[in-house]
């Protein structure tokens, strides 16, 4: 029998997913879904848009509006769909590289104009679909195929960046954290304005071959044990910090949205 | 219905074009010598309900059109030379996708940033090569400012028609001159939208259902929901790996174009009845070959001009006839040889071809090109 989720939400037929075994994406995925169950979204009004990438694959499995886009893109294209039908509800699914890199410069105009949009990056920390190049989310030290010797990049801290840039909804949360996902995506999602979700996913195909992380349990084990909310963080002895990346909600506020303010200008001409 | 009379330059035309053509959506990101047309889409879209967004750059400025396109709205973006090489692989995209969307690019001097404010015709191969992969291509070039306003309508309603990019492909010259133009009413001119599924009916979003030309376009967001990518795909709009569907699906998008040459192609000839010799030119450097052509005339000289208006696809037939009747085609064109080499393929040897053009920024003036000639008689 099938999932009733599935049943909803996906496009049956174009499953089984093209992800390898233990890869995180797909959690991520069921997230989106479950958060836009939960928000009773009308189907026909969600518009799902992806860059290129193995995370964005997803919304060709998702029964919606979907949008499969040209390398870093997505978020220029899901403009012009919010832009020009602000009736729909966007959700633009981006990996690491997809956002930081090639589509680097959309992701921070996108959440300067804090337009109605809600990203959802999948985060593994490398370009999985060209095979575990680094990306701009490598930890430094670490290794891709194109980093032998060990990355000597800075990584990019995506939430940090999206909230610097004018975000006015960040949360990171990882693909261990299900239940805390699943909020922090409701929330993402209903938020007015620009919001994101940075989700830490698992590539044990690349990432985790090249950096021995073992399996895909134990890669999601890391995951476990090295990420805690901020708000318990606050609350703990210093030792107990030490090593661990703090995730949960790190911003949520009111601020004009982009398209109604250009309806507002629109409504005014008509004045 | 009294006709209004303008004083427009060619960017200005473009823009009241477009919104005749029933254009609702443009972003894009300003470049010399394409700016006005960003400008006046900005003061005129709000007004009618319409959208205008200026994006980060001129890649933002392609893709947001394309979204904007699939939710059914009419959209469009300018841009001159180097923006127009980084628009290059979202044209593909729509190419492939089949999202209608007009693309403006006013072709300035150079290379690189070259001469931003002068005019050149060095894009003309780009127009149809310069996104990667094999792809269909309508791209039109007006030689004034009232062409500049007929092409755009024709632009758009191509687009809507055959599901595809188009490309108007203006120069500083045109963009920039100022003429008398009448603006129709509204009733008198041809519109074009796109076929849109009906509500209940089977919907295949890359199915082309019997009698149509290309596959009903749903908007995003009216109750369809269907797959778009820039993967191959099959009829229901999903990635195949199938060697078989990607040829399918090629033959069927360069299909498009080639079984309807007829439809898409539109010259203008002058006095090429009696013509031995013909100047083959388009844009604004037609304008030069005119005033040429008539000098040469009043020296008894039997000198005809055929200007392609649609220069991709390019009039292939038409120059091929020509090259029968006359001793000698000169090309005349703002680059170091483009269009000479479409003429010198359909030509095939029939009469002697050689080209006048030079790409420093100046115009061909009437005498330049008068010297040219005679060097060939
Ligand atoms: C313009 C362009 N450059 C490069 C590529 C090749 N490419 C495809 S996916 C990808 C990186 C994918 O990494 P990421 O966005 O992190 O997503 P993941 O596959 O890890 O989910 C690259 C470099 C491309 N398709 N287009
Ligand atoms: S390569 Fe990595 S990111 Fe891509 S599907 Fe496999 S595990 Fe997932």
């Amino acid at each position: 029998m099938n999932h009733p989720l599935a049943e909803g939400f996906f496009r049956m037929e174009k499953l089984p997913h093209i992800w390898c075994p233990g890869c995180g994406h797909g959690i991520i995925m069921a997230s989106i879904a479950r958060a836009i169950d939960k928000l009773g979204l009308d189907k026909d009004k969600v518009c799902i848009v992806s860059g290129i990438g193995c995370s964005s694959r997803a919304p060709g499995y998702m029964d919606f509006n979907t949008l499969h886009t040209t390398h870093g893109r997505a978020l220029a294209f899901a403009t012009g769909v919010k832009l020009a039908n602000p009736e729909l509800e966007v959700i633009v699914i981006a990996g690491d590289g997809d956002l930081s890199a090639i589509g680097g410069n959309h992701l921070i105009h996108a959440a300067r104009r804090n337009i109605g949009l809600t990203t959802i990056c999948f985060n593994n920390n490398i370009y999985g679909m060209t095979g575990g190049q680094y990306s701009p989310t490598t930890p430094t030290s670490e290794k891709g195929t194109t980093a032998p010797y060990g990355n000597i990049d800075k990584p990019f801290d995506i939430t940090q960046l999206a909230i610097g840039a004018g975000a006015t909804y960040a949360a990171k949360t990882t693909a261990y954290h299900v239940p805390q996902m699943d909020k922090l995506m409701e929330a993402a999602i209903a938020h007015k304005g620009f919001s994101l979700v940075e989700a830490i996913s698992i590539c044990p195909t690349y990432y985790g071959r090249k950096n021995k992380k073992g399996s895909a349990v134990d890669m999601m084990n890391f995951l476990k044990d090295s990420f805690i909310d901020h708000k318990v963080a606050e609350k703990l002895p210093p030792e107990k910090k030490e090593g661990k990346f703090l995730i949960g909600e790190f911003l949520n506020k009111v601020e004009p949205e982009y398209t109604e303010q250009y309806d507002k200008i629109i409504a005014q001409l008509k004045k | 219905m009294a006709k209004k009379v303008k004083f427009l330059q060619g960017n200005e035309a473009c823009v009241e074009g477009a919104l005749m053509a029933g254009m609702t959506f443009y972003s894009g990101y300003p470049i010399t010598p394409s700016t006005e047309i960003a400008e006046l889409s900005a003061e005129k879209l709000p007004r009618i309900g319409g959208k205008f967004i200026q994006m980060e750059d001129e890649i933002a400025g392609i893709a947001a059109a394309i979204g904007a396109s699939l939710t059914g709205a009419k959209a469009m973006t300018a841009t001159s030379g180097p923006g127009f090489s980084l628009k290059q692989e979202n044209i593909g995209y729509a190419a492939l996708a089949e999202v209608p969307v007009v693309i403006v690019n006013v072709q300035r001097g150079g290379p690189s940033t070259g001469l931003p404010t002068a005019p050149g015709q060095g894009d003309l191969m780009q127009a149809m090569w310069g996104t990667h992969g094999d792809h269909p291509v309508i791209c039109l070039t007006p030689d004034s400012v009232k062409e500049t306003f007929d092409l755009t309508i024709r632009a758009f309603n191509l687009a809507e028609k055959y599901r595809t990019p188009v490309i108007l492909l203006t120069d500083e010259i045109t963009g920039h001159m100022r003429e008398k133009i009448e603006i129709p009413d509204a009733s008198e001119i041809e519109v074009y939208n796109r076929i849109k599924p009906n509500q209940g009916d089977e919907y295949k979003a890359y199915k082309v259902y019997d009698g149509d030309l290309v596959p009903k376009m749903a908007d995003f967001g009216s109750g369809f929901r269907y797959h778009v990518t820039g993967l191959m795909h099959d009829e229901t709009g999903f990635p195949s790996n199938s060697t078989k569907n990607a040829g399918v699906l090629m033959n069927r998008l360069m299909a498009k174009i080639e079984d309807n040459l007829d439809d898409l192609i539109t010259y203008e000839e002058v006095e090429v009845a009696d013509a031995e010799y013909l100047i083959v030119s388009y844009g604004g450097t037609a304008r030069t070959a005119k005033a040429a052509i008539k000098t040469l005339r009043n020296e008894g000289i039997k000198v005809g001009l055929f200007r392609p208006i649609t220069v991709w696809p390019f009039p292939e037939k038409q120059v091929a006839e020509l090259s029968k009747k006359v001793k000698n085609i000169l090309v005349a064109e703002l680059n170091y040889g483009q269009m000479v080499r479409e003429v010198e393929r359909v030509v095939k040897g029939n009469c002697d071809v050689r080209h006048c053009g030079k790409a420093n920024g100046e115009v061909l003036t009437p005498e330049e090109l008068i010297r040219a000639f005679k060097e060939v008689l």
